[in-house]
């Protein structure tokens, strides 16, 4: 997979990777315009713009904007950005290219974790449920990574998924055991499961912060880990990287990263597997490069997928969740077609 | 070679005690099914009733209301059984069961569609749901096949289409009506609450020939099991008798799920268990499937009357919550062993 050394990149690489990464910014923010503007009631930029500036809160526009449309598009740029680093950081550190959060289960953990809190707790609220996203995202990615790599021939890429997707039927089936015999449950529950970014409180982002800003510094300063790791355990404890704390930082950032995602936007998978492949089409595989850039790019696709949704099932909507499933689901095929992936 | 000889022969004598052993439990707890209820019912009026010579009381409670159900549970644990070893032992992976690799998902789909979206009940939602979960087994096999088809790469594209359709059915579920919803979840867990006759009659017609097929088509299997070269040098067309072999599994697969449910982990854990009791290293056929239906037939009776009073559970919530924890004692071995 990754085999080249990049330690040292040549500056003519350096500037039109610089300057992709600023066109990535331009039409992250032109996704952003977007998102604010197009939806069940179309607004003209000018009135956007209005509303930023001047905001009145007695205009019913306005109040679409700051009320519906602002929170929804900080939940999808944020909840994008927390994605992308955690599907780098886990490819990187599992060494397995078809690693994504939704698939190793980390996505069902939170979710039994929710419906055990909503029918147990009675917890009803969004902010509420951050807390036990978090706790079942961190078991579930303990509890994968850790069966996964016990044996002689450690984390392969089958043993992972594999091991990903039987812990997920096994949350799974707890969920639903729940579920079917608590209807109230499950009236909440469904809504928060498909994965979407509309209906959450803004409250949510501002709970959400600390962990995210904590998540992304912890992610981007672990580029040279990530590098190390790359080249086998032995060769980044040749370059003298202390390689298990190198893997628990990153084990941890992925932890915080996708906790913090799945809680605001609900289980949304294959973002984190797609928009990493994609970034590193551009940037090979040098992680200084490729965590901005799926910082960027992830919150890009999410937005768009969002947006997308939004028109195609008029005057209803289609959730992100289904609309990066249904663009991610084939991209993951012909990735496990392409590559030699190891068994 | 005489002590190989013998351990062969004690090893085809405990296949068969074993077999015999599991017969008999499946039988007992067929029989303790149709007997303990609401109104229980002595095993030998049961067995009267069963030939024809019981009482108009017996008669209705034991042939109209508990026999279809308990049916049901054998013929579905038998088929899930036998379905899971064969996949598990064609892809040579203890994990690689159809829950896993998506063959259920399409069935589930296909159900959730019909009773939600459709908003049709009755014998059409189990012809959906075996014709979902084919449509799909195809789909999976053609999107796996590069020059071939390796059991990793099937497992992974499965896993893929399997997120897939789990992600278009929590969108469909969300469109409906919380208690039409319910339903379906009902139906995605596993139940046997509604099964009636005709169900049952549309799986029988089916096993009866799919599963003498898969018995004389398994017995390549442990030709299959020496390698793809070693397996051709002995005059078997591997791929022909894989996609045989493979078909079948899905069919079985189909027809088990169309009638229950996607019942957790049955296919998944029987092959296992049936590996442990008979002390092999891999499941056997005959073995597996009756391990299947006890687990099946066990789980249903609990689900019944685990909960006193009108609740009932569906059966895959009892299955999953004894199985989860199963399972992962499970890959912890399996992969201890690296057996894979």
């Amino acid at each position: 997979m990754l085999t080249e050394t990049t330690t040292v990149l040549p500056r003519r690489r350096r500037t039109p990777l610089a300057l992709g990464l600023v066109l990535g910014l331009v039409a992250l923010g032109l996704a952003v315009v977007a998102s604010i503007a197009v939806g069940a009631k179309g607004l003209p930029p000018s009135t956007v713009l209005d509303a930023l500036l001047h905001h009145d809160p007695a205009d019913p526009d306005h109040l679409i904007i700051w009320e519906v449309r602002i929170p929804r598009t900080l939940i999808g740029l944020l909840a994008g950005a927390a994605l992308g680093l955690a599907g780098v950081i886990i490819q990187g550190v599992t060494r397995n290219p078809l690693a994504d959060p939704g698939i190793l289960g980390v996505n069902a953990g939170a979710s039994l974790c929710i419906v055990v809190a909503i029918s147990l707790a009675g917890i009803d609220s969004m902010t509420g449920y951050v807390w036990f996203a978090f706790l079942g995202a961190a078991l579930a990615a303990i509890l994968v990574y850790g069966i996964g790599s016990l044996g002689r021939d450690r984390a392969t890429p089958l043993k992972i998924a594999l091991t990903g997707a039987a812990c997920e039927a096994a949350f799974r089936s707890l969920t639903t055991g729940i579920l079917v015999t608590d209807n109230a449950t499950y009236e909440q529950f469904r809504f928060w499961q498909v994965g979407s970014l509309a209906g959450r409180d803004s409250a949510v982002v501002t709970q959400a912060l600390p962990f995210l800003i904590a998540g992304f510094v912890l992610a981007l300063a672990s580029p040279r880990i990530l590098n190390g790791l790359a080249l086998g355990d032995d060769v980044a404890r040749g370059l003298g990287q202390n390689v298990a704390a190198g893997r628990a930082l990153s084990a941890v950032a992925v932890v915080v990263l996708c906790g913090t995602a799945t809680a605001m936007a609900g289980p949304i998978a294959f973002v984190g597997l797609v928009v990493p492949h994609a970034a590193r089409l551009i940037t090979g595989p040098d992680h200084r490069w490729l965590l901005p850039y799926s910082m960027v790019l992830a919150p890009l696709v999410l937005l768009a997928a969002d947006i997308i949704g939004r028109l195609v099932a008029q005057p209803g909507e289609l959730q992100v969740g289904i609309v990066t499933a249904a663009i991610g689901a084939p991209v993951f095929i012909a990735l496990v077609r392409r590559k030699r992936v190891r068994g | 070679m005489s002590a190989v000889v013998t351990v062969q022969r004690r090893t085809a004598r405990r296949t068969a005690i074993v077999t015999a052993v599991l017969a008999v439990a499946v039988l007992a707890v067929f029989l303790l099914a149709l007997s303990i209820g609401d109104f229980p019912i002595a095993v030998p009026d049961v067995v009267r009733t069963l030939f024809g010579g019981g009482t108009v009381r017996d008669d209705y409670i034991v042939l109209r209301l508990r026999l279809p159900r308990a049916l049901a549970g054998l013929l579905v644990g038998l088929a899930f059984g036998l379905s899971g070893a064969l996949f598990q032992r064609l892809l040579r992976n203890p994990l690689a069961s159809p829950d896993v690799i998506g063959v259920t998902a399409g069935s589930s789909l296909a159900a959730v569609l019909c009773l939600v979206t459709f908003g049709v009940t009755g014998v059409i939602v189990p012809a959906a749901a075996l014709a979902g979960g084919l449509l799909t087994s195809v789909v999976i096999y053609v999107l796996a096949w590069r020059r071939g088809v390796t059991g990793h790469r099937l497992v992974l594209v499965g896993i893929g289409i399997a997120a897939l359709a789990a992600s278009a059915m929590s969108y469909f579920l969300t469109r409906s009506d919380v208690r039409i919803a319910t339903q379906a979840l009902v139906w995605i867990t596993g139940s046997f609450a509604r099964v009636g006759w005709a169900e049952v009659r549309m799986a029988g017609v089916f096993l009866v020939v799919l599963v003498p097929a898969a018995v004389l088509l398994g017995r390549t299997l442990s030709v299959l099991q020496l390698g793809d070269d070693a397996a051709m040098a002995l005059g078997v067309r591997v791929e022909r008798v894989r996609l045989g072999l493979l078909a079948l599994a899905a069919a079985l697969c189909g027809v088990a799920t169309s009638v229950g449910g996607p019942i957790a982990f049955v296919a998944f854990l029987s092959g296992p268990i049936a590996t442990r009791i008979l002390r092999t290293g891999r499941p056997g056929l005959a073995s597996s499937a009756l391990v299947g239906a006890l687990i099946t037939l066990l789980a249903d009776f609990a689900a019944q009357h685990l909960l006193s009073g009108t609740h009932q559970l569906p059966v895959g919530v009892v299955t999953g919550a004894v199985g989860a924890p199963y399972l992962l004692y499970l890959l912890a071995t399996a992969n201890r062993g690296a057996r894979t």
